[in-house]
């Protein structure tokens, strides 16, 4: 427990130093936000509808960019291999590494998100359904991204290549996220519902997701 | 003759040499009544002609399901037996899966024009077969990445098992969900909804389409090994020549030296 607790305070510490680059998940969403009313005009009215599709966009692409180097960093000076060799399963090892990726770079795209709501015309309502349908979801985007960046440090290889393996996988959670948060704003379904399903399949890729980026960070590295 | 008999390549090779005419000549066999019995089948009450669709239709989509669920049967193979053929298998039955999804989607597509009045309609089970058939060219693009075929194997295999977790929101997703798209009627409790005129040919068809799935597939497994042999004679052949070609640099220095001094 201890080291898996040591793991992950090591890496929420190594993320939010110089280097780390977890804020910069920040400032991608910021900054994917603000480019939409350039591309759709500044109508208010039609940014408050599209407002929690373009905010859960802006979540997945910055979950998914950051998500890039999760295994990348520690491939390089070594401490990969260190925690797969380590008497903690590395199943567990994993799920640590990808909650810790979550504390540095998921919870603060949430506590960017009511400064953005404002930029989208969301009322107050609006703006809490997104950040609460966002806490629920971002950690199914992070721990189905892991999967990818275990294939992307076994293949060296990244960017575009894991963004296509691991979109799809991301869908139904981009469903269901938009679906609750549509449910608060214009109705009539009820908000429990999707919401209900979002959390399930939160906790369904958190226990999916160690499984197989263990697995293939074991068959994998050599 | 178990499995394990066929994880020498050579042995395969034979085996399917052997078995791959008959099968072929059954599939053709097949089809060809198939699509006789289906040309000749009643009309639909409601849908007129437009029905006829429904024979190559349904065949292509249970195909784009069965092919995943071979994937992830090979997908083990290579995770937990190391069978050698196993990565074979799954990396030649993703282009054939990949086909029957699409000509799912195009079928299904063509038939939706007449009937639902649009070709296209973001409803449960038609996204989450397009979801499918964008997992199917992830895959191929996983496979064309990486040149070491062994390392690539076992990425693709995490990867099929973890999308083999789609196929049962595709199976049931017209029943979750009340959408556009029919809910299941072939197979279900109760016995089947359709009417016996329509049940046989498209039985016979989705009979003949697993024949030409299996067919297309071992030979594009025979494609795959004998690929790879080519693929490692040219590397020896390379490492030969590029090691004569030192040996022969190296004398030709020698007798460089020996004219100097």
């Amino acid at each position: 427990m201890t080291a898996l607790s040591a793991l992950v305070r090591r890496d929420v510490r190594i993320a939010l130093r110089v280097g780390g680059g977890a804020l910069i998940g920040v400032l991608f969403f910021l900054t994917v936000v603000v480019l939409m009313p350039f591309a759709i005009g500044p109508d208010l009215a039609l940014l408050s509808r599209l407002g929690p599709a373009i905010l859960w966009l802006g979540a997945l692409l910055a979950s998914l960019l950051t998500l890039d180097r999760l295994f990348m960093a520690d491939h390089e000076d070594g401490s990969l291999d260190l925690i797969t060799m380590s008497r903690t399963p590395l199943e567990l090892a994993c799920a640590a590494k990808a909650l810790a990726h979550w504390l540095a770079a998921g919870l603060p795209l949430i506590v960017a998100t009511p400064v953005l709501g404002l930029l989208l015309n969301l009322d107050m309502v609006a703006t809490a359904a997104v950040a609460l349908t966002l806490l629920a979801g971002t950690p199914a985007l992070t721990f189905t991204g892991m999967i990818g960046a275990a294939l992307a440090v076994t293949l060296h290889r990244g960017g575009l290549l894991m963004a296509v393996l691991v979109l799809p996988l991301s869908i139904p959670v981009l469903i269901f996220g938009v679906a609750a948060s549509q449910a608060v704003i214009v109705g009539p379904m009820t908000f429990g519902a999707p919401f209900s399903i979002l959390c399930a399949l939160s906790l369904v890729s958190l226990v999916i997701g160690p499984f197989a980026a263990a697995a293939s960070l074991r068959h994998g590295l050599d | 003759m178990t499995l394990i008999d066929l994880a020498n390549p050579t042995r395969f090779l034979a085996l399917t040499a052997r078995v791959l005419p008959w099968l072929a000549a059954a599939t053709v066999i097949l089809l060809t009544i198939g699509l006789y019995q289906a040309a000749y089948a009643p009309d639909d009450y409601q849908q007129g002609a437009t029905v006829k669709i429904m024979f190559i239709h349904v065949p292509n989509a249970w195909l784009s399901m069965f092919v995943w669920g071979v994937m992830s049967i090979a997908s083990l193979g290579t995770l937990v037996w190391r069978h050698p053929l196993a990565d074979v298998a799954a990396k030649a039955a993703a282009p054939i899966g990949a086909a029957f999804t699409f000509l799912a989607l195009l079928t299904g597509s063509l038939w939706g024009r007449p009937m639902w009045g649009t070709y296209w309609e973001w409803d449960a089970r038609l996204t989450s077969v397009l979801i499918l058939f964008l997992m199917y060219l992830g895959l191929m693009a996983l496979w064309r990445a990486v040149d070491d075929p062994s390392r690539a194997a076992r990425a693709a295999a995490v990867l099929t098992l973890v999308g083999a977790l789609n196929l049962p929101i595709i199976k049931f997703s017209v029943d979750w969900w009340n959408t556009l798209h029919q809910p299941a009627s072939v197979m279900r409790m109760g016995g089947s909804a359709l009417d016996k005129s329509f049940l046989v040919p498209l039985l016979v068809m989705a009979i003949a389409f697993t024949l030409l799935f299996v067919t297309l597939h071992l030979a594009a497994m025979r494609n795959e090994i004998l690929r790879r042999r080519v693929r490692s004679l040219q590397m020896m052949q390379a490492s030969r020549v590029a090691f004569s070609s030192e040996l022969g640099a190296g004398s030709r220095q020698e007798n460089a030296s020996k004219g100097a001094a």
